[in-house]
């Protein structure tokens, strides 16, 4: 029967059958965790620290660009100015802050992933491992996710502050809108829910984009084409998850 | 001692290992040889249980280890040093972090523990002052020692060498050569080497096991692969006297 089911069927379950197998043995290696800690922290310095500078400029610009975008559309004589820091302040902490970390680290650390793993593979380095005794997937896989999954919250809040800050910069800056009032407008609309969706969004983000790097890394075939092909599929990849999970977030969470 | 019982693999529809089976006995150095594409290397992983056979069986000191948990397999391959094809060093440590890497993982031996047996491992192959260069700075030859002594700092009891000297000039061929014969000396192993490499396989193994279009073709001593008469092996070995200049 799957002889005949067409390539665009099989392919991609077969790709969501190894996924899940990847992970379920990423799941059992976690007893062995100790053995593998070192790496966590080279990874989270990797993913995290590494990525911060980035992240934070990418997340000012968003910001002041929202800033100036909603002064443009919205601000007329008879409406309240702080309405941009209503705007703004939620914006970044609902969608911005973490979509704009998250395809940046789709594109900075999960090519890397793809592209260090498919490296390890095709040089048989990944064989090494494991002909050694080694879980390769404990050693390799459980740190890259467990480091995304920590550090990801952690520039997610980054990136609102400052994404935030430079809005609130640019507002009062420009002209478009006095601190104090963009402050009060913000703190108007405030909900505290936002925060933790925000949080929550980052969570599933950062092991979404790790774990598809990891798999694509692991998985590799071919040399160097394998792994450049590998690396675009990682990046690609986790940006399209990374907008359905977004969306299926918003519509179970909000 | 490791025995092969009916090993059957395909990739596909191409069928890579036909009924493959192999005896080997303790302390010996066994080479495979074959064509390439005959199927050396995918016998080889499947000694170490990196592949799955889709019949037949892998005995390792009497444990099927196509019939253990992944936890028992990794135990039985820690009994096992492998040099790959292009040495596998991981090349984010230095040769150093790299013979040290298993000791560190799988010992509790203190640093200044390591660090006389990975010196002592380095020696074994000759690369004393190498410790402290990335396998990005070395040649091939020396990035093979290098794998070299990282398979044997465990002191394993089964050596397996995928194309040991592929790739390489001569006479960095014959010092690899050396070293396998050394260390099958010095530690009492028992040494798989996979190759096509005639020259290295008169020079290093007790025996050969002949692989051809996926089955075991021919078994036997260096003296019995010399007096042999079947064409196919010696079609195969003089086409590397004749390469070799012998």
């Amino acid at each position: 029967m799957l002889r005949n089911t067409p390539a665009f069927i099989l392919n991609p379950l077969q790709a969501l059958g190894r996924y899940s197998q990847l992970l379920f043995h990423a799941f059992g290696a976690i007893p062995e965790f100790g053995t593998y800690r070192k790496n966590l922290w080279e990874q989270m310095v990797r993913i995290g620290v590494e990525s911060l500078p980035i992240v934070m400029m990418a997340a000012a610009f968003s910001g002041a660009v929202t800033t100036v975008q909603t002064s443009y559309q919205l601000v007329f004589p008879l409406i309240p100015k702080g309405i941009i820091g209503a705007i703004v302040v939620p914006s970044m902490i609902l969608e911005l802050g973490a979509v704009v970390t998250g395809f940046i680290l789709a594109g900075r650390v999960g090519a890397r992933i793809a592209a260090e793993l498919g490296t390890m593979r095709v040089t048989e380095q990944i064989d090494a491992l494991e002909a050694m005794g080694l879980n390769s997937i404990g050693y390799l896989i459980v740190p890259r996710v467990v480091a995304g999954i920590v550090m990801f919250p952690v520039l997610y809040v980054a990136a609102c502050f400052v994404g935030i800050g430079g809005g609130m910069l640019v507002g009062d800056l420009g002209g478009f809108v006095p601190i104090g009032e963009f402050v009060d407008g913000a703190r108007e609309f405030f909900q505290p829910f936002d925060p933790l969706f925000g949080v929550i969004k980052s969570l599933v983000f950062g092991f979404t984009i790790t774990s598809i790097s990891c798999f694509k890394g692991y998985y590799t075939k071919g040399g160097a084409e394998g792994v450049g092909r590998a690396t675009t599929q990682a990046a690609v990849a986790s940006c399209v998850f990374l907008l359905l999970a977004d969306l299926v977030l918003a519509v179970i969470l909000l | 001692m490791i025995s092969v019982q009916q090993i059957n693999k395909s990739f596909g529809q191409k069928h890579v290992l036909k009924d493959v089976s192999l005896d080997i006995p303790e302390g010996e150095t066994l080479a495979i040889i074959g064509r390439s594409g005959s199927g050396k290397s995918v016998l080889m992983k499947h000694i170490i249980g990196l592949m799955q056979p889709d019949s037949g069986r892998v005995f390792v000191d009497g444990v099927n280890i196509n019939d253990i948990s992944y936890a028992e397999l990794r135990r039985v391959r820690q009994h096992f040093g492998v040099l790959f094809q292009g040495g596998a060093l991981f090349d984010s440590m230095n040769s150093f972090e790299n013979v040290a890497f298993p000791l560190r993982t799988f010992t509790s031996m203190n640093e200044s523990e390591v660090r006389n047996v990975v010196q002592e491992c380095l020696s074994m192959v000759e690369l004393e002052d190498v410790g402290l260069k990335m396998p990005s700075e070395l040649s091939g030859g020396m990035q093979k020692r290098v794998a070299l002594a990282r398979a044997v700092a465990l002191r394993p009891r089964y050596i397996l060498y995928d194309e040991p000297t592929s790739g390489l000039d001569p006479e960095t061929s014959n010092t690899i050569d050396e070293l396998i014969k050394n260390l099958a000396n010095q530690l009492n192993v028992t040494s798989i080497v996979v190759t096509h490499d005639m020259h290295s396989v008169l020079n290093i193994a007790d025996r050969a096991a002949f692989i051809y279009e996926g089955r075991m073709h021919w078994t036997g001593t260096m003296d019995e692969l010399h007096k042999s008469k079947d064409e196919i092996l010696t079609a195969f070995v003089t086409a590397n006297e004749y390469k070799i200049g012998v």
